[in-house]
């Protein structure tokens, strides 16, 4: 793998996008060896088959990421997901069963630092498995994040969530960025209010 | 006690553990007072909840083949339940079918 801008932009698009569908076909052809539950030569050839006709009709968008998976970022951001996914499970479970109690809610916006497909995708994701937040919709162009946010006390608690945002924003950038995004993800201005 | 009982015994934890945390997150869905409130209760307590049983079996089955089945099972179900809910969610949206009364900001109709 060469470090992004060493090749010439076209050329590095066309060898990142083979990259991409030869990681994608190597992942189906794992998955049709899980789904028969064993590893044979038969299973093998199947997913081949399998995973070259699934890429051949139903063709990946064009997401690639430049950078690298960092080890250590994933066991970062690894943990805290699981952590977090506890916790809001948690809570949404106790305001559920807590007799009489209407929880309030909200929608904000917030803004990525870094508004690449991949990036307002995983973050989109990711956020909907964490406490408090909901995707409801995503602005691609601005790169926004409309996020519902369950059991809102007060002013604060918004300002706390759209923080929280940034800061999965930037646990994910960690795992899977490439140097320049991590740096603009570490110095990008956060803004305080939308938009 | 033998290995074998050990994770026999953390099944039962996990298995009723999930359980717990499915019917949590059933009675949220049934009282929340609109969809997207609804739609935390079926990503977070309902996946965990089913995490947490898929681990449950996978203790105690123990079989290569079992858990490469389980293995899967959890990443679609990480993978599909936000992307679910956020199809539901955005289409309620859109539908109107919001209660505006419980919403304290609203950054989205101002856009």
């Amino acid at each position: 793998m060469t470090a992004p801008g060493t090749e010439p932009p076209a050329r590095r698009t066309r060898t990142g996008r083979w990259r991409d569908q030869l990681i994608a076909y190597g992942w189906l052809v794992l998955a049709w060896n899980l789904f028969w539950g064993e590893f044979t030569w038969g299973n093998l050839l199947g997913g081949l088959l399998t995973a070259g006709v699934v890429l051949l009709f139903f063709p990946l968008p064009p997401v690639t990421f430049h950078g690298r998976l960092r080890l250590r970022g994933l066991l970062v951001f690894g943990s805290r997901f699981v952590v977090e996914l506890v916790r809001a499970s948690a809570h949404v479970a106790r305001i559920a069963v807590q007799p009489g109690y209407t929880p309030r809610s909200a929608i904000i916006g917030v803004r990525l630092r870094l508004p690449t497909d991949l990036n307002l995708a995983l973050t989109a994701e990711v956020l909907s498995l964490v406490p408090g937040t909901l995707i409801v919709e995503v602005d691609r162009d601005a790169g926004i994040l409309y996020v519902h946010v369950l059991d809102v006390r007060g002013p604060a608690a918004l300002a706390t969530s759209r923080a929280q945002v940034h800061a999965l924003e930037r646990r994910i950038v960690e795992v899977i960025g490439s140097n320049a995004e991590l740096r603009q993800v570490r110095t990008g201005p956060v803004d305080k209010e939308f938009p | 006690m033998t290995p074998g009982a050990v994770a026999d015994w953390l099944a039962v934890v996990s298995l009723t553990a999930g359980a717990l945390l499915s019917l949590a997150a059933a009675i949220g869905v049934l009282r929340f007072p609109d969809t997207l409130s609804r739609m935390h209760a079926a990503t977070k307590p309902q996946v965990l909840g089913v995490l947490l049983l898929l681990l449950g079996v996978g203790l105690r089955l123990r079989s290569p083949a079992d858990l490469g089945m389980i293995v899967l099972v959890g990443v679609f179900q990480l993978a599909t339940a936000p992307v679910a809910a956020q199809m539901i969610g955005r289409a309620a949206y859109r539908a109107g079918r919001v209660d505006r009364n419980l919403l304290d900001v609203d950054e989205l109709a101002d856009r």
